[in-house]
């Protein structure tokens, strides 16, 4: 059990390690390869067991919790560990066939899968500070792709997305000094209980919502997501497809942590909070998209958008709204990614990501456009794709607890995402190319249409079987929601006592 | 129209195959016609997604039945004159595989008996009548047009979909069928005004009711084929289809009906007055389909058999005549190259089975015996004159629109073909057959309904509405005499008007044109309403994501300020009068003036190389803190990384040196105040902190453990490198990826030649 909730972190560590000394050889994209491909397997088996066995805890170091460090394993962890092994095993593909092999050798490969084992870090820590630890280890990865490239808007980017990022470090270690003050532990499981302890419960509020800040910056929230759509369409193609899925990705999984497992003391304000902030999200993310003429750029804000829509289900806080959450969590990072991914592609063979500068693709690229169409309508909320099920859901669950206004905002915002969507399809997919060239997929090399269309047609295709058959994935959101409302199964597993006392 | 491909070529299998699959759907469908017509109902479910109670459901009853007829056959028609139509067009087998998508859906929407499976497959005919409106996608009016239908459409169906879940939640399911028992219960609940509203959003939109009508002459932007089959005949009826299907459990309200009349008979007089407006024949039509879905709104309000029947009735009819007339003007613009009715006369000796077919639709379209439209057009007004308070209203609007229609009928069935020949781009001729078939045998059904409407009655309009009154009782009975009656007065009324209209066509079509120039555009409308969100975007983007990095910084503290001190405030969470009683003991005052001396000239110094070694200073003097708290290692390390920090920056500046000098910056008052703002707060919160008593279980554990267990006896290191070990391993790793991010940064900036290559690469 403990080496297999350990291996999600030290396999991509360790492929990180044979990326790096293979760089100078055609082998290392295949090390990353082949590291995500054992990732996958690897994070299935933890998926499987957690289905299994329910909530999965390792005490690293054989300390026991709460003086050691826990990994620990519930349905949301498990999911998010498979998603990104899922996204890290496209991206790797889709790589070996973008990336210069000027950026191999300076270290992308390495860069990228520790990058990866932060994610899996993150989703599989059962403590705060080393929570904290990933952050760090993704924020350090992550800048050193955005200016590998070495150009001057990549460097600026890289420059912006660091200084925000690290101003949410500081909040976060912040509040995990007064945390600790507070109740002496930093074991997040051991936390739920310690809170409960607390005479001066406000306190903790005002803690809370220094948690709140921290990780609605990790997450792009309004009114901090300003680092997102300054450096999203800057660096490679892969980079920032595996950015868009994962990296805030991490800070929404921290907030639905943190604000059902520590903060649950005063829901009625902290989510009172994050209900209105999850709306002015969606709405200021789906306006920004409106407004940019950049394939990638519409794609940034869109991400800011979405979140909207995860923290809208944890701001609801009922079953079914947290179960919304987590199945548009996973709908989010597949269709997300490949929507990059996608954008990279059509570079390659209109020459341009700004909208005007596009075109032809419908015509000559017929294949591209067929599986753009798909992750579009699928983020478009379109039935019967995943993005259809995953609004229905928080929709209903708005609805359910007559929170018509949020419904009514997740509603108006879908139809935005429609607009921002169809612009993409009809500026660069139906309209003629301005330079009356045929963007033709021929155009590449025959590694070159693989590598990329394969990683591209995989997600598609998993976007349409979750959307085809929704259920099993429903069911799997309700139970992992269900373990993250009642925590007790969690706290067992770490701490190895039932929970004593109401929450 | 066709030009610009081979026609010659045809389309080969592709062509064919949904041809053939068409048709086996309606023999499909036919099957079921004796036993609906007998009365039974079929109900077949699949589960879907049971937790969030989606299923699979179908219900196939006299309703659904006459749709799904009406939807495979004139589809298998569709195809097959779309197999010519476009023949040899380099793009047929996506054209081909939308328009049969497309009737997958409709399938499914009309037979689904779950609201959300219902819902499923509107949205899909949304999508592919976006694919298919847009198909000359090429052509910029193409593009806009089928956006604006589905963002129209789009609004609507996601607020139907609001409506459909509160339905489904208020009623306690989403099956149709279980939802009908609770009708009396849904109408009663506090829900109800919002769930019908939602929901008739979503079918005025789709079904293009006064005011969102513009979308749907706009989609005529579709070759002529889908025209004919989407955007007259199936999916914008299926608005009206679903306000059939909701019938028994929404209407017998007032809302209901007045809602529903108001709205029904505004769009069909309104439009109908449009459609002798227009000189493209293909827009006329488009015009008189709105009209159809006005009048059926119209007849859905009430309850009655009357009401119900010619809804009934003229939804058959609506559809056989319409259909083949669409078709027709694509036989006629193919023949001719034009579809303006000023260019063409005089047809009828060229293209003489189009003109047959034209004239068989446009009699029935006209209303007159012995054509099922005669019939249609009769219930409608028995229904009016019955109507009750409404009766005046509807039975004028009704009178008014159908003689519209009658002129319109003339204008489209009669002109083009018959009077002096006009003057058009191509030497006229015939269409082939495969063309011709379809709206021929659409129209001779519509004759032939007429001369044996029993046939009709039995088949269609009784199960349709035993479907929707659930009582088969109700229906009345299609005759084309019934004796001499109100009826027959007010259709001879409406030949007489319409008759004048079509003698004096052009003076009146002059004055709707000058009409219609005087007063605002719909179309316009919706242009500025696009416009006015894509400067609000624009204005909001623009503040929001400026550009300037202190900005952004600026608003991340901001936030952390108002919502935390705000949270500290709101809750009173900390006692500061106790703290400050504790601030009396003077032992830490001198490194106390030390920080803030160094802050301020950290804040308030020109040079950056000054600012950066207050701020060591500052570091120092923290340390110093930390010495007296009697944790030497802390302050060693603080006192290192302190020093460290001050020399790089300092050398880095010394090669720099234009890094030193700080601008003029007039932000620097306001990022002050922040600033202190900031660690108020956060002194705040730590007062707090230190109020409550100190849990020290991990140290008590951590003093106990490290040497017996770690077999260490420096506790920190113990911590470092055992008990947290991860978190070690986690900062190694940070600090490798950041040398190794360096090593990047520095080999790729002065390298700018081989940059230049991998932009080439890429582009």
């Amino acid at each position: 059990m403990s080496w297999l909730l350990a291996l999600p972190i030290l396999i991509p560590f360790l492929t990180a390690i044979c990326a790096f000394f293979l760089r100078r050889t055609g082998w290392c994209r295949w090390a990353s390869v082949i590291g995500s491909g054992v990732l996958l397997a690897v994070s299935l088996l933890l998926f499987a067991t957690v289905l299994r066995e329910g909530v999965v805890a390792a005490q690293m170091g054989g300390w026991p919790a709460p003086f050691g460090i826990t990994l620990v394993a519930d349905g949301l962890s498990a999911v998010m560990v498979v998603i990104t092994a899922i996204t890290a095993l496209a991206v790797a593909v889709y790589a070996s066939a973008e990336i210069s092999e000027r950026q191999v050798f300076l270290g992308y490969h390495a860069l990228f899968q520790v990058l990866i084992a932060g994610v899996c870090g993150a989703f599989l820590t059962g403590d705060l500070f080393n929570l904290y630890v990933w952050f760090e280890v993704m924020l350090i990865a992550s800048f050193g792709l955005l200016v590998l490239g070495g150009k001057k808007s990549q460097i600026d980017a890289g420059i912006r997305y660091v200084m925000m990022n690290l101003v949410s470090t500081v909040f976060f270690l912040t509040g995990v000094g007064f945390l600790y003050g507070m109740t002496g532990t930093l074991n997040m499981a051991d936390l739920s209980l310690a809170v409960q302890q607390l005479e001066n419960q406000s306190l903790l509020t005002v803690v809370a919502v220094m948690f709140m800040v921290a990780f609605g910056v990790k997450a792009a929230l309004f009114p901090l997501f300003f680092w997102l759509p300054a450096a999203y369409h800057t660096p490679s193609f892969s980079v920032s497809a595996v950015f868009a899925g994962l990296l805030t990705k991490v800070g929404v999984y921290a907030l639905m942590r943190a604000f059902t497992l520590i903060f649950v003391e005063d829901v009625a304000y902290t989510h009172q909070i994050l209900l209105w902030v999850a709306c002015l999200t969606m709405l200021t993310g789906v306006l920004g998209a409106a407004a940019q003429s950049d394939f990638r750029k519409i794609l940034s804000f869109h991400i800011v958008s979405q979140i909207g829509y995860m923290i809208l289900g944890l701001a609801l806080y009922t079953p079914l709204a947290l179960a919304g959450s987590v199945f548009y969590l996973v709908h989010h990072i597949i269709v997300k990614g490949n929507l990059f991914l996608i954008s990279g592609v059509a570079r390659r063979i209109t020459g341009s990501t700004e909208l005007s500068k596009m075109g032809g693709l419908y015509k000559s690229a017929p294949v591209l456009a067929f599986l753009f169409l798909i992750p579009a309508f699928s983020l478009a909320g379109f039935p019967p794709l995943s993005g259809f099920w995953a609004k229905f859901i928080l929709i209903k669950a708005a609805l359910e607890i007559e929170m018509w206004w949020a419904a009514g905002v997740a509603l108006f915002v879908g139809l935005l995402t429609i607009y921002s969507m169809t612009k993409i399809w009809a500026q660069a997919f139906w309209e003629p190319h301005p330079e009356e060239i045929e963007p033709s997929l021929k155009s590449l090399s025959n590694f070159a249409q693989v590598a990329l269309l394969l990683p591209i047609a995989g997600l598609a295709l998993l976007t349409v079987v979750i959307g085809l058959n929704p259920e099993p994935f429903m069911d799997f959101a309700t139970s992992a929601a269900g373990q993250l409302l009642d925590p007790s199964d969690y706290v067992q597993a770490v701490l190895g006592v039932t929970q004593g006392g109401t929450r | 129209m066709a030009a610009g491909h081979d026609e010659a070529k045809g389309n080969g299998f592709v062509g064919w195959l949904p041809v053939l699959l068409s048709a086996g759907i309606f023999a499909f469908f036919l099957q079921f016609l004796p036993q609906i017509a007998a009365g039974d109902t079929l109900r077949v479910e699949w589960a879907w997604a049971p937790s969030l109670g989606v299923a699979l459901s179908f219900l196939v009853d006299g309703l659904s039945l006459t749709f799904a007829l009406l939807i495979s056959g004139i589809g298998t028609f569709v195809l097959l004159y779309s197999n010519s139509y476009l023949a040899g067009h380099p793009q047929y087998g996506r054209f081909a595989l939308y328009l049969f998508s497309f009737m997958l859906s409709m399938l499914g929407l009309v037979l689904s008996d779950n609201l959300i499976g219902l819902f499923v497959f509107w949205e899909l005919t949304t999508l592919t009548s976006y694919l298919l409106i847009g198909f000359d996608n090429e052509s910029p009016k193409a593009r806009r047009s089928a956006l604006q239908a589905l963002l129209l459409t789009g609004a609507g169906g996601l607020a139907m979909l609001a409506g459909l879940i509160l339905l489904g939640a208020v009623g306690g399911s989403f099956e149709i069928s279980q939802l009908v028992p609770q009708a009396e219960a849904i109408k009663g609940s506090g829900l109800y005004v919002p769930i019908l509203i939602l929901i008739l959003a979503g079918t005025f939109t789709k079904s293009a009711q006064v005011p969102f009508h513009f979308w749907l002459p706009n989609a005529m932007a579709a070759p002529t084929p889908v025209s004919a089959f989407l955007h007259s005949a199936t999916m914008v009826k299926a608005g009206v289809y679903l306000m059939a299907r909701l019938h028994p459990v929404l209407s017998g309200t007032e809302l209901w009906f007045w809602t529903l009349t108001i709205f029904g008979a505004v769009t069909a007089v309104f439009t109908s007055v449009l459609s002798l407006r227009q000189d493209d024949l293909k827009q006329a039509l488009a015009y008189s389909t709105l009209m159809a879905l006005g009048t059926l709104t119209m007849l859905l309000a009430p309850s009655s058999g009357y009401a119900i029947t010619a809804f009934a009735t003229f939804l058959v009819v609506h559809s056989l005549y319409k259909a083949a007339l669409f078709l027709v003007v694509g036989c006629v613009d193919h023949g001719t190259g034009t579809r303006d009715a000023d260019l063409l006369g005089g047809l009828a000796r060229f293209m003489p089975f189009t003109a047959f077919t034209a004239a068989l639709a446009g009699l029935s379209m006209a209303g007159l015996p012995p054509f099922i439209g005669y019939i249609g057009k009769e219930l409608i007004y028995a229904n009016t004159i019955t109507a009750g308070d409404a009766a005046t209203f509807v039975t004028v609007m009704a009178l008014a629109a159908n003689a519209l229609m009658f002129a319109v009928a003339g204008v489209v069935a009669l002109r083009p073909f018959w009077g002096k020949r006009g003057d058009t781009p191509l030497e006229p001729h015939e269409a082939p057959w495969p063309m011709l078939a379809g709206p021929m045998v659409l129209a001779l059904l519509g004759l032939a309904f007429g001369l044996m409407p029993l046939l009709a009655e039995v088949n269609f309009t009784t199960p349709t509405v035993a479907a929707i009154l659930g009582d088969a009782e109700k229906a009345k009975h299609l005759h084309l005499w019934a004796g001499v009656n109100t009826e027959l007065m007010l259709s001879l009324a409406t030949f007489a008007i319409g008759g004048l209209l079509l003698a004096l066509y052009r003076p009146v079509r002059r004055f709707l044109e000058a009409a219609d120039a005087a007063t605002p555009s719909f179309d316009n409308g919706w242009d500025n309403i696009l416009d006015a969100l894509y400067r609000a975007a624009k204005w909001q983007t623009g503040i929001l994501q400026s550009g300037n990095l202190q900005r952004y910084l600026f608003t991340i503290f901001a936030t952390f300020v108002v919502a935390v001190g705000g949270t500290l405030l709101l809750k009173d969470a900390v006692n500061l009068g106790v703290a400050l009683d504790d601030m009396n003991s003077p032992r830490h005052w001198p490194e106390l003036v030390l920080i803030v001396a160094a802050a301020l000239v950290t804040a308030s110094s020109r040079s950056r190389m000054l600012a950066v070694a207050a701020l060591g200073v500052q570091g120092i003097a923290v340390a110093l803190i930390f010495i007296s708290f009697g944790a030497p290692d802390v302050a060693i390390t603080q006192l290192l990384v302190e020093t460290l920090v001050v020399v790089l920056v300092a050398v880095a500046m010394l090669s720099l040196p234009f890094l030193d000098e700080r601008g003029k910056n007039d932000r620097r008052p306001k990022d002050m105040v922040l600033a202190v703002l900031c660690g108020v707060v956060v002194s705040a919160v730590l007062i707090g902190v230190l109020q409550g008593p100190l849990d020290l279980r991990l140290t008590d554990f951590f003093e106990t453990t490290a040497a017996p267990e770690a077999f260490g006896r420096n506790i920190v290191n113990v911590i470092l490198v055992d008990f947290r070990a991860i978190d070690t391993f986690g900062e190694i790793a940070v600090i490798v990826v950041a040398a190794l991010s360096a090593y990047a940064l520095l080999r790729t900036t002065d390298s700018s030649r081989d940059r230049d290559e991998e932009e080439e690469e890429l582009s």
